[in-house]
């Protein structure tokens, strides 16, 4: 049922944006208000989530200290698992985001019979998670070519890079095997992986099957019917342009990759997938190891009546006396 | 162990055979449909009415978790949801892991529980949906329309007792927050859990005693003054009539240069005691001028288990009692939970502590400059400094009998980074170490399985299975190198994985890092050393000329 019903509900979105391009020819809406309304979604949600975390206070310095921090001059520190300062910190940070460092240490635990429980390494979702991310973010980076004129320079590199391989026209792009292999290998590994099937939820399921659609009417596009670049660029820079004017005949599966991405990115902001802004946020992650030698302050700290040692002193006096104690008051 | 719990050998063949997902079963129900079945070895005996009143804490009542009805106030429901409203304004790291967990799985083998225990609800990420099903379905939007579909769920008095069994299941170890890719710390989850069930009196008596007592006494025990300062001086005659030297511990001396706090456990539990005579060898060795407070003496922190407000009380006495008896510094002893207070909390309740220096030693004048604002420094990192300048006289071969591995303690490694200095001190004075497999120490060290609060005979199964993978990793070493010591820098430990070493690995001990010092230092007019502190014979070898490499 979770696995099933987000694959339903991508059929009815494709459904959606067939029947409303095809059959009703509200172009308009599905090339126009749909994408304007999706960036405003996206935006406004982005922005309030930020928000939402940022109103809250970080009460506690609290990092994971995953190697050894600084201490005795002569003692050899990990600077990157362990940062004593914002530079160390924001490397740390850095190789979370961009490399995943957190997920490179997994191990997976088995129990041998004895019992013997052995831990053996496990970089497969480090893997399949950084091919997936990057190739997304290679293949973001490809569709600039449609709102920007000339195409920068990094985007063409970009792209002649990605279709190295080139084998046939049109080209090849790796980033579209690498992403198809990436996403296939997250949504099997969820739905044969014994304890991740069991934790899974329907909105775990969902992303993963909406990427894949668009990544599949995407190279549809590209490598099997031929959409008309020009007329898709028309539509792009009269998007950006604030034209409202809609080239007829791109074609219907055109619309449901726009309305797939649509449904994306008016869905991110309001989903699991804020984890992109969130690994920015994470208090065990961006905050330096450094608490006994710069105070944190909360804003928050609460104020406690404290038993004094005065009161301490008036319970006890005539034991404390007795076993020789010195007191405050004699 | 006591009458009722399991034998090793069954508790083992249940660990390898029921197991779930590591022996490739799976439950038939999804974890929202599992039963809460709380049966003797499995809970941890509720809080008695009369401390709930002194702490003046709500709902104050006779009830037992086997109960069908908790007695738990009439708006209970709304208690908690508002509560959890406030706390999310309160800290940005619950909204974040509400948020931002995708669910990925990384975590779930990483829990000590769940590796002994295969129940789905001990992997930390069902351990936080928890919580999250709840926040889903009582405050987001698409978890109140959607509900089940979307992992929504709504508060009922069941959840509740979920939450009892389950966050009390959790020994806030953060080894998976090691590995989680957002830094998710299941840790931050637990406590407040525990937070919120306070508000309806569902809680524990083993944390909260100990905090009236400490709270009255200055220590988890209840132990008032003058027998706190018995206790210390009888060690004082262990120590003498060992070594022959009469060390000489002050109490609550007023112009001393360093107060030192311990956990109280090294004062008055075995094996915690050694731990204590050995401090006690290396201050009078050194010549250290320092004062023991009774009145804050306690170094652990059963406040930290409860509530913010609760560990904030608690810790105002070290600050409190520098400032009275005008010390330059504060010195720590070994413990875990104590220093992940000390370390990350300490300074921002209590400081800023203006009236203390900048620890320096006095021995070897190095500044502890990462210690610069909190004013306290670790005994793992004064003795280091010592041993590093050569300040200390003492012969390793003393230790010869021994033959340690080291367990890092969940909170000195994953909260402080105090991974290297304990190890240094224990290669200088212990001529045989091994160190356990490497996905089993340091940051990824497995927990006791008791911390927390969660050390009590009444939970003795379940201590046992959160234990097994800790104990698991020594009998390798004392397969394969004939350990047969485990030293750990935490009060904790030494009693909770005495316990598990006895359940599992009895022919391996417990030591703390200081005792093992003290068996090691020579002192000034000692008589001939033929004991260790435990009064185990010590190995034959060529006393006399002093060797200290």
């Amino acid at each position: 049922m979770k696995i099933l019903s987000p694959l339903i509900l991508l059929i009815i979105l494709i459904l959606i944006a067939w029947v409303g391009t095809a059959l009703a020819g509200l172009e308009t809406l599905f090339g126009l208000v749909i994408p304007y309304v999706a960036l405003i979604l996206f935006i406004a949600g982005f922005l309030y989530r930020i928000y939402y975390w940022s109103r809250s206070p970080v009460p506690f310095r609290i990092p994971t200290t995953c190697g050894q921090a600084k201490s005795l001059d002569w003692i050899k520190r990990d600077r990157f698992e362990s940062p004593s300062n914002l530079f160390e910190t924001l490397i740390r940070m850095a190789m979370e985001i961009l490399l995943f460092r957190s997920l490179f240490r997994n191990t997976k635990a088995e129990l041998k019979p004895g019992p013997n429980l052995h831990y053996g390494s496990n970089k497969w979702l480090w893997l399949g998670g950084m091919v997936f991310h990057w190739t997304f973010l290679v293949i973001i980076l490809r569709h600039y070519r449609f709102f920007l004129e000339p195409i920068p320079f990094v985007i063409s590199l970009t792209e002649k890079i990605d279709s190295f391989f080139q084998v046939a026209l049109p080209i090849l792009y790796l980033s579209d095997i690498l992403i198809l292999a990436a996403l296939t290998f997250l949504i099997l590994r969820r739905i044969f992986g014994g304890p991740v099937r069991y934790m899974s939820l329907f909105q775990d399921y969902f992303p993963l099957y909406l990427i894949s659609g668009i990544v599949l009417s995407g190279m549809m596009m590209r490598y099997l019917t031929k959409t008309d670049i020009i007329k898709v660029k028309q539509l792009s820079q009269s998007l950006i342009h604030f034209d409202f004017t809609v080239p007829s005949g791109i074609g219907a599966i055109f619309y449901i990759h726009l309305f797939l991405v649509c449904v994306l990115v008016s869905y991110f902001p309001y989903s699991k997938l804020m984890h992109m802004g969130g690994i920015f946020f994470s208090p065990t992650r961006n905050l330096a190891n450094n608490s006994r030698e710069k105070r944190h302050i909360n804003p928050w700290n609460p104020d406690v009546k404290i038993r004094t040692y005065h009161d301490y002193e008036e319970d006890f006096r005539d034991k404390m006396i007795a076993s020789g104690i010195p007191l405050d008051k004699d | 162990m006591a009458d009722g719990n399991p034998k090793k050998a069954d508790l083992a063949k249940s660990i390898e055979t029921e197991s779930l997902f590591l022996g490739g079963i799976k439950p038939d129900k999804e974890w929202t449909e599992l039963p809460v079945e709380f049966k003797p070895g499995n809970f941890n005996y509720p809080t008695k009415p009369d401390i709930i009143e002194k702490l003046g804490f709500p709902n104050p009542r006779k009830w037992t978790p086997l109960d069908e009805d908790w007695k738990l106030p009439e708006n209970w429901k709304e208690i908690i949801l508002q509560a959890l409203k406030d706390r999310l304004e309160k800290n940005r790291a619950l909204k974040l892991f509400m948020d931002t967990c995708v669910r990925c799985g990384a975590c779930a083998d990483k829990c000590h529980f769940f590796l002994g225990s295969g129940d789905p609800k001990n992997m930390p990420v069902i351990r936080a949906e928890l919580l999250r099903s709840v926040y889903r379905g009582e405050f987001t939007r698409a978890g109140k329309i959607l509900g089940k579909m979307v992992g929504g769920r709504k508060l009922t008095k069941e959840v509740i007792k979920e939450w009892f069994m389950y966050f009390y299941q959790c020994t806030e170890c953060r080894r998976c927050s090691v590995f989680c890719p957002y830094g998710i710390d299941t840790a931050e989850i637990t406590m407040l859990g525990r937070e919120l069930l306070h508000l309806l009196g569902v809680n524990i008596n083993w944390i909260l005693e100990p905090v009236v007592n400490c709270d009255r006494t200055g220590n988890h025990l209840g132990i008032e003054p003058h027998t706190f300062k018995q206790v210390v001086e009888s060690l004082v005659d262990d120590v003498k009539e060992i070594t022959g030297v009469k060390v000489n511990p002050t109490f609550n001396r007023k112009g001393a240069e360093i107060l030192f706090i311990t956990p109280s456990g090294d004062v008055f539990a075995d094996p915690g005691i050694y731990t204590m005579m050995g401090y006690m060898l290396l201050f009078e060795h050194i010549g250290l001028d320092y004062t023991i407070s009774t009145y804050s003496s306690e170094g652990g922190n059963f406040g930290s288990f409860t509530t913010p407000e609760m560990m904030k009380k608690l810790n105002a006495k070290m600050y409190m009692e520098a400032e009275r008896l005008g010390v330059k510094w504060i010195l720590g002893g070994e413990c875990g939970h104590m220093w992940r207070v000390v370390h990350q909390y300490m300074n921002t309740m209590n400081g800023p502590a203006d009236f203390l220096e900048v620890p320096v030693s006095p021995i070897t004048g190095t500044p502890f400059s990462n210690a610069k604002s909190t004013k306290m420094v670790h005994i793992a990192e004064f003795t280091a400094d010592l041993l590093k300048n050569e300040k200390l006289k003492f012969d390793a071969r003393r230790n010869n009998h021994i033959r340690t591995t080291f367990h890092d303690s969940c909170n000195p490694a994953r909260a402080m980074g105090l991974l290297e200095e304990p190890r240094y001190i224990l290669k200088r004075v212990v001529n045989n170490f091994h160190e356990m497999p490497e996905n089993t120490i340091r940051e990824k060290t497995f927990c006791c399985g008791s911390g927390s609060g969660l050390n009590t005979g009444e939970y003795m199964e379940t201590r046992m299975r959160g234990g097994f993978a800790r104990a698991n990793a020594v009998q390798h070493v004392h397969d394969k190198h004939d350990v047969n010591t485990l030293t750990t820098i935490c009060a904790i430990d030494r009693v909770t994985l005495k316990a598990a070493m006895d359940y599992w690995v009895p022919d391996v001990q417990v030591a703390g890092l200081h005792e093992l010092v003290g068996n090691a230092l020579i002192m000034e007019g000692e008589s001939e050393r033929t004991e260790d502190l435990r009064e185990d014979e010590l190995e034959d070898f060529e006393q006399g000329e002093g060797k200290d490499e």
